[in-house]
């Protein structure tokens, strides 16, 4: 396959940054995106070019470091990582647009690598259970309804890629707090913090420029993991039954 | 509560819901003027009545009306500050831009424009009478719906506004919804049912009245 | 060649290990560790490099005893450490299902699993502490796989008979390792931490003796820091990207473990590498990395060739008759469980005889026709449903309905750093824990346990160890940028840094770390032999002398630069390279992930040669292509005597 690629290219944070052109031939469809990159950024190398910048680590769509909005989708056309993107899904002779996730929490730092920092102060907001080493009870001690831990399950799968606020249109954060927020709310080991964590991490999470919700819905629909979008109604609900309660730390 | 987007998008739910239920006691009291000017009036009259003797005389529509613009001024307040954050949130716009979100979604803000400048004009029409195209006669409703729909521009206004009202509740009832934490999985596609149908009944109800008037079943 | 000729030096002991019966002795290690009042915990600054399993739950126990913590990650985020990978899940001796599970068994099973090349008191400790760390993780949210009970549910694993493996579906690295990060989170917080992510560390510094810093760079600015402690703990993970391709992340490397032994720490057992028996196939020159099946698909698929050579039907066109179940048939006792150094070997060995399925011959089918009989579709779903999409993702085959293809590849490095029981390097005050030491799996590492390992060292014996060191060493002299080593280290960095820069030839770095992973895997790889091993050894040297003649690295020191950050680790593969074969040649025996071809019974199983080979090997750094110096660290068996694994 040949394509013709459109890259955002960016020096640095205090750069303006532009698209260039790129064209790339000898990609097969079993290459995935990321693989396909490589082999311009080789070609980059030797022509005495900058090599395309992107995060990338563990390439099988778990690390949650790549992070590439291809023709205007977070993650490309499939509902996946972009390292799990295979050439399969584009046609010989495709222009492709490359850009990075775009949201003032999440500076460019060079071309297509941000800064997602912004999640990690929300988790540390409230985003665990005080449970230092040592203080465990025996782990059988509090059966968990398997409901419930299900439940639990499904919104810790989230792996913290941005891909729901670069998708909201008003650069929102909410599908990625509520995801934490449910996954340690609905567990008993939770409980304690219950509010506290809810109102915690939703200040934080304001406080580092995220949008708010207007539940256009599509931050789930690019979400990798499939982290529902009931997950923000459960948080929206956390949230006010903290509020009514007066659970301010 | 109001430093919060999560508490200030609950002060948006309410407060639409707040509007949302008189809208539909005002529908179906429009409605009665397909029973002709008598009964039209006489629940004109009846607001101003209600709760008597209780309430003095208009108190209680007073109290609906303090409540309504508090609803209104609460909304918009927190749209308005919304929306501004929402917009520096997001500066800088995808090349390659993409839309997947319903219309009604993407025509919130703009279809709440639309809506506030049309209950400025809607009052100054029928209740004040500022705009009212043909003598206002305060006391006699139903001639002056009468007047208001006998004017193109009239029927125009109306009928958009009432478009982009339908629009507006098809996602914003759902979405109150979800900001007061009332939805869920189990519960969207009721959810999502119930707000299609009040904005269709809603529009329906409305836009009946201009048309009652064009094809002069009202006159 | 000069290299080849190493020396044999002191013999390395493990001298904090107390003696007296295996099962107190971890016990009595805490009780004579000396340690630290809580009130002058504040005074003492740890720097922990890594953030994964080891490193982010060390250095959040660390932060809650009251240390002062600076920690390290190279990627933007602690939550990404390659930990996140892990698959199928974590062991502990919790014995929940009744079936005959002890600390004894998990110790004995590991042990034997290791091919009887782990210290004992290790492995042990190991196991007791296993059922800690499933308290600790579940008190701490990690949402482990249920009953309708309410009850944990467990699974059984490779290489054992008992079901001892908690997990999260597919994600129990993920979920561990967010467990870890969320405690880390809320000590960063507390301000007990100072997280430092997107910074590599790419030198130590050794002050009089002891480890008192790290030479780090900034990965966004290009800026190279110096950071001063009392102690450094090393917790960068394995070397498995030495072959280029392999399972581990495309960033994860061994400069951080590497820097450490050119300062003096020992490197043991760098031969032992632990091939993965059920990976997807590779499709092609572009490959990147290798993705692996989690071998918990081992319980409910079977693995197949076709009995004819060079058969290419479709599978579901090959009539059972026509099906030779390699594993059932040879290992009939543990069958599709065997340890994965055999399943992988037994792969490699099929394919050889050209009975390989799919493109190039390189792969054998692990087929679910059968589960989804037995189970139904709906809970192999449940059950597996992450990892077959994953598949179905990668080659664009759906596995309910055709048998996936896998492949053996380099999956976990047994070898590290030298450490003792304390897990304290042969630098004073240099610890390495979790895939970064050598120290308790021996030659092979049973599934599920490279978490469990992770995870005791981090959350319970590293913080009581370190105590013992901090105390004995109470508030060291300040160290400061200038003094004269932290300087010599900040100028090699930039001057090796510099060097990648000037060269400006006509290859990309990637180039010749495919180039360098290609040679491993063929002659360092599944199996080994002298010839191959000397060859290599004649070979890495030259294609290291062209790197440093021909290599492009663009751009600039001081800036994002991911070519330079490349090229730098590639530098550290070479000689580690090197190790590994030279390493691999002199243990003519074969024992777990290392076989050699020389060394094999009738059968082909691999043949130890205990009276020879029942020590570590301890490598001394001399220097870029001199011969290094042996320490061996003898093993005693007091408990599991060692006998020829056997599977069948």
């Amino acid at each position: 396959m040949k394509l013709t690629l459109r890259v955002w290219r960016q020096r640095n944070a205090a750069d303006d940054g532009a698209m260039s052109t790129y064209e790339v031939d000898g990609i097969t469809p079993d290459m995935s995106f990321l693989e396909m990159l490589d082999t311009l950024n080789e070609k980059l190398i030797l022509e005495g070019e900058d090599p395309v910048a992107f995060d990338h680590d563990c390439r099988e769509g778990i690390c949650g470091a790549c992070s590439l909005v291809i023709d205007g989708d977070a993650h490309g056309p499939e509902r996946t990582t972009t390292c799990q993107l295979h050439m399969r899904s584009f046609r010989d002779g495709d222009v492709i647009d490359v850009e990075p996730w775009r949201a003032a929490a999440f500076p460019v730092i060079k071309d297509l690598v941000v800064d997602r920092s912004a999640f990690d102060r929300i988790v540390q907001a409230g985003g665990y259970i005080t449970a230092p080493t040592g203080t465990a009870p025996e782990a059988h001690a509090t059966p968990v309804p398997k409901p419930d831990a299900d439940h639990a399950f499904e919104h810790a799968e989230c792996i913290g890629c941005g891909a729901c606020v670069a998708a909201c249109p008003n650069g929102a954060a909410m599908l990625f707090t509520s995801a934490k927020v449910n996954h340690l709310n609905v567990l008993p080991q939770g409980a304690p913090e219950r509010e506290t964590r809810v109102l915690d991490m939703v200040e934080a999470m304001d406080a580092e420029g995220f949008g708010g919700c207007t539940l256009a819905g599509e931050c789930a629909t690019v979400c990798p993991k499939g982290i529902p979008l009931s997950s923000i109604t459960d948080m929206n609900r956390e949230w006010l039954r903290a509020t009514v309660k007066g659970a301010r730390r | 509560m109001w430093d919060s987007t999560v508490g200030k998008k609950a002060v948006m739910a309410v407060s639409g819901l707040i509007m949302l239920l008189y809208l539909v006691a005002h529908m179906i009291g429009n409605l009665k003027v397909f029973f002709g000017p008598q009964e039209f009036n006489a629940y004109g009259h009846w607001i101003r009545t209600v709760g008597e003797p209780f309430m003095h005389y208009t108190w209680t529509l007073w109290i609906i009306r303090v409540v309504l613009v508090a609803a209104v001024v609460a909304h918009a307040t927190a749209a308005y500050q919304l929306s501004r954050r929402d917009i520096a949130a997001r500066p800088a716009k995808y090349v390659h831009a993409r839309r997947r979100a319903s219309y009604a979604t993407r025509t919130m803000r703009w279809g709440g424009v639309i809506l506030g400048l049309f209950v400025v004009w809607h009052i100054l029409d029928l209740t004040t009478g500022h705009v009212h195209a043909g003598g206002f006669q305060e006391g006699h409703p139903y001639q002056n719906v009468v007047d208001s729909f006998s004017t193109w521009y009239g029927n125009v206004i109306y009928i958009v506004a009432m478009l982009a009202l339908g629009l507006h509740i098809r996602h914003g009832f759902w979405a109150a919804a979800q900001t007061l934490g009332a939805g869920g999985r189990s519960r969207d596609r009721a959810l999502k049912g119930v707000a299609n149908l009040l904005a269709l009944l809603l529009t329906a109800g409305f836009v009946a009245v201009p048309v009652g008037v064009m094809t002069q079943v009202v006159s | 060649m000069s290299y080849l000729r190493y020396t044999t030096g002191e013999p390395v002991a493990d001298t904090k290990a107390p003696s007296g019966p295996v099962h107190e002795r971890w016990d009595r290690r805490r009780f004579e560790a000396r340690l630290v009042n809580p009130a002058n915990r504040r005074k003492h600054t740890v720097i922990v490099v890594g953030t994964g399993l080891a490193g982010g739950s060390a250095g959040a126990t660390l932060a809650e005893q009251g240390y002062k913590v600076v920690q390290f990650c190279f990627q933007d985020s602690p939550r990404r450490a390659h930990s996140v990978a892990a698959q199928g899940g974590i062991n502990a001796a919790k014995n929940y299902r009744n079936d005959g599970d002890s600390v004894h068994r998990l110790f004995y099973d590991t042990v034997k699993g290791g091919d009887f090349r782990a210290r004992e008191s290790n492995v042990h400790r190991l196991a007791q502490i296993s059922v800690e760390i499933i308290d600790q993780c579940v008190a701490q949210g990690v949402p482990f796989a249920r009953e309708y009970g309410g009850l944990l549910d467990n699974r059984s694993f490779g290489g054992v008979q008992v079901s001892r493996t908690f997990y999260a579906r597919g994600q129990t690295g993920q979920q561990l390792l967010l467990g870890a990060y969320q405690a880390l989170s809320r000590q960063v917080a507390a301000g007990n931490i100072e997280l430092h992510p997107r910074t590599e560390m790419l030198d130590l510094i050794v002050v009089d003796g002891r480890a008192r810093g790290i030479v780090a760079r900034d990965l966004v600015t290009g800026r190279i820091d110096t950071y001063f402690a009392d102690a450094v703990v090393l917790a960068t993970g394995g070397y498995g990207n030495v072959f280029h391709l392999s399972t581990n992340a495309m960033n994860s490397n061994a400069t951080a473990v590497w820097r450490a032994h050119r300062r003096g720490a020992l490197f043991a057992n760098p031969c032992f590498t632990q091939i993965h028996p059920t990976c997807i196939p590779r499709t092609g020159d572009h490959q990147s990395k290798l993705t692996l099946m989690s071998e918990s698909l081992r319980n409910d698929g079977r693995i197949w060739v076709p009995k004819a050579r060079g058969d290419d039907r479709p599978p579901n066109e090959i009539p059972e008759e026509e099906r030779d179940y390699y594993l059932e048939r040879v290992y009939p006792a543990f069958g599709n469980l065997v340890p994965r150094d055999i399943a992988s070997r037994a792969a490699k060995n099929v394919c050889d005889e050209g009975r390989g399925v799919g493109p190039g011959g390189q792969g054998v089918y692990l087929d679910f026709a059968d589960a989804i009989g037995r189970m139904g579709r709906r809970k192999v779903e449940e059950k597996y449903g992450n990892l077959f999409e994953m598949y179905e993702r990668i080659t664009a085959e759906n596995p309910y309905e055709v048998p996936m293809r896998i492949y053996p590849a380099v999956h976990y490095t047994m070898g590290g750093l030298w450490v003792d029981y304390d897990l304290q390097t042969t630098v004073p005050g240099l610890f390495a824990i979790g895939e970064a030491n050598f120290s308790d799996h021996g030659a092979n590492r049973l599934g599920a346990s490279a978490l469990m390992q992770g995870l005791a060292d981090g959350y319970f014996v590293l913080p009581a160890t370190l105590n013992d060191y901090l105390a004995r060493h109470p508030h060291s002299e300040d160290v400061t940028a200038a003094h004269p080593a932290a300087r010599e280290a900040v100028d090699a960095t930039r001057e090796r840094l510099q060097r990648l820069l000037s060269v400006d030839g006509d290859r990309t770095p990637d180039s010749f770390h495919r180039e360098l992973g290609e040679l491993m895997w063929e002659l360092c790889g599944m199996a080994r032999d002298e010839a191959g091993l000397r060859e290599a050894l004649t070979r890495i040297p030259r294609i290291r002398e062209e790197f440093w003649r021909r290599v492009k690295v663009p751009g600039t020191g001081e800036e994002f630069n991911q070519s330079l950050e490349k090229a730098n680790r590639v530098v550290d593969y070479f000689e580690l390279a090197e190790l590994m074969c030279l390493d691999a040649l002199h243990r003519t025996e074969s024992c777990g992930g290392h076989f050699r071809e020389e060394s094999q019974t009738p059968d082909g199983e691999a043949a130890r040669k205990d009276d020879q080979f029942s020590y570590a090997a301890a490598w001394e750094f001399t220097g870029t292509g001199t011969a290094p110096v042996l320490h061996k660290e003898d093993l005693v068996f007091e408990y599991v005597h060692p006998t020829q694994r056997s599977y069948a």
